[in-house]
């Protein structure tokens, strides 16, 4: 690591240097030349950000023709920290044999650490891109089963990512 | 004075205050906030309005719906005369500035000038000196401690700047040994060699210098506007106020950086002149109102100057300031109209 010494002030400053106005003047280009630089915003409602597949959006039930993929262990609601997962298990006839029947997230308590993700054994739950989350009363908040499912094509760039990273 | 006369003078003060109020300052608290977001990589207001030109208007009608709060202390009645104050001086200063020659309308020669007075720069002089009422009245009636700091602050500030300023003119006064505005803007006219315009800046370099930086101070422009430095004093003198009567205090300090422009291009920069064009021999009515222009870009582009000046520099420490005010400006002003009576008295 490269040391530094004791900070020397200059004290012997020619009469142009005291006189501020060059440095002045220096100050002056570099802030007219930040001018002309391209901006870094975005017009927000018209143009919308793209989140990279690492991205932690709202999480998001995995479904594979039309059936998703959990089984209701309620792994993702025990190891939620903030307990916004609330999971009841059901028996269906296909061959995953456990379906959930009420499979419920509230929204004003989820903190997108992706941890029901990283846990869940059949990559069934995962953090979708969506970032965009209105709710105008806590109702609207509790997002249902209905409104968590989302079928494998929509959801192909986070799959991915989730194999080649994990 | 006859009626047509005092017809033409309401006209003059009209379009004038309508001019720089509405216009002009509306138009400068937009240019501050859309230039400082250019300098930040931000794009700044753009959405009210194209390229978010009625902002400032609809920042008018917020501020004029909004409560009016008056601390329970608080003297009420100083408390209203001090944004009163200080719009009505940051105003009054328009009155002498001539923003052309002389323009001719409907067979009557009209001077662009609303007072022809003959005492120009002290009535200047004067009414900065009653700007500083606006600010130390609002920060002692409010009866808050950052307040009353930001109106000490401005008051110390104010009374050691005027003093460099107004020594910064003496040097302009001399060699035009006059003090109405447009007859310095008329000798300003002439050329050096028949070359370069015969403009006081490069008479008087150094006082074009000092003059722009008292200009700063006196406008309590970022370098010095310790009065309202927001990390340690709040707002400053108008923590207290709301609404309009906030907006009163910012149209007024944008109105003092135009004034401060104004009459800055006047006595420096050559007013309302624009170099060789006026020996084309073009008409004169199409000649004054080029004149107009030419006062009104030189205006704006020095306004951008304020505005970017802002942007660049980090604030002054208080002992700095003072230290600047009374050991390096006011010596710097009075060499200044000694060398230029040296001059004048051995040439």
């Amino acid at each position: 690591m490269k040391t530094y010494g004791p900070i020397i002030r200059k004290k012997d400053l020619t009469l142009l240097q005291k006189s501020y106005i060059p440095e002045i003047l220096k100050g002056l280009r570099m802030t007219i030349g930040q001018m002309f630089k391209p901006t870094f915003t975005s017009q927000f409602p018209e143009e919308r950000f793209k989140p990279e597949p690492s991205f932690r959006g709202r999480p998001v039930l995995v479904t594979e023709q039309g059936v998703e993929r959990c089984v209701a262990c309620g792994l993702c609601a025990r190891v939620c920290p903030s307990l916004a997962i609330e999971v009841q298990a059901g028996e269906t006839e296909l061959m995953k044999e456990r379906y959930p029947v009420k499979f419920e997230i509230n929204m004003l308590r989820c903190i997108f650490c992706g941890f029901c993700e990283e846990v869940c054994p059949e990559e069934a739950i995962i953090m979708s891109n969506d970032y965009l989350l209105v709710f105008s009363s806590q109702e609207e908040a509790l997002f249902g089963k209905e409104r968590l499912l989302k079928s494998t094509e929509e959801l192909k760039e986070r799959l991915e990512f989730l194999r080649n990273h994990r | 004075m006859d009626l047509i006369s005092l017809i033409i003078l309401l006209a003059k003060i009209l379009i004038i205050m309508f001019g720089v109020l509405v216009l002009g300052a509306a138009m400068a608290v937009l240019a501050e906030r859309r230039v400082s977001a250019f300098i930040q990589e931000r794009l700044g207001p753009n959405r009210v309005g194209p390229g978010g030109i009625i902002q400032p208007f609809a920042d008018v009608v917020k501020l004029v719906m909004k409560e009016d709060i008056v601390p329970v202390q608080a003297n009420r009645f100083i408390h209203d005369m001090a944004p009163i104050i200080s719009i009505s001086v940051a105003l009054s200063t328009f009155a002498i500035i001539p923003f052309g020659n002389s323009i001719e309308l409907f067979g009557r020669q009209i001077k662009l000038i609303i007072a022809d007075v003959d005492i120009g720069i002290l009535y200047l002089l004067a009414l900065t000196s009653i700007g500083v009422y606006g600010v130390s009245l609002a920060g002692w009636s409010s009866n808050n401690k950052y307040s009353l700091l930001g109106g000490l602050r401005s008051s110390a500030q104010l009374i050691s700047y005027e003093l460099s300023m107004g020594l910064s003119l003496i040097g302009v006064l001399m060699i035009s040994s006059t003090l109405r505005l447009d007859r310095i803007v008329l000798l300003q006219t002439e050329y050096f060699w028949g070359i370069i315009p015969k403009w006081n800046i490069f008479l008087q370099p150094l006082g074009f210098i000092t003059f722009v930086i008292a200009a700063f101070a006196e406008t309590n422009r970022l370098p010095f506007d310790l009065p309202e430095a927001e990390p340690e004093l709040v707002g400053g003198y108008h923590t207290e106020y709301t609404g309009m009567k906030f907006g009163l205090f910012f149209l007024a300090e944008y109105a003092n950086v135009i004034a401060s422009s104004a009459v800055t291009v006047t006595l420096f920069l050559g007013g309302w002149h624009l170099p060789y064009v006026d020996q084309l021999g073009i008409s004169p009515f199409i000649l004054s109102l080029l004149q107009i222009l030419t006062f009104l870009v030189k205006v704006i582009l020095l306004v951008l100057f304020f505005i970017v000046v802002r942007w660049t520099i980090p604030r002054f420490r208080y002992d700095q300031l003072m230290h600047i005010g009374w050991k390096v400006m006011l010596p710097v002003a009075i060499a200044n109209f000694l060398i230029t009576g040296l001059i004048m008295l051995f040439r």
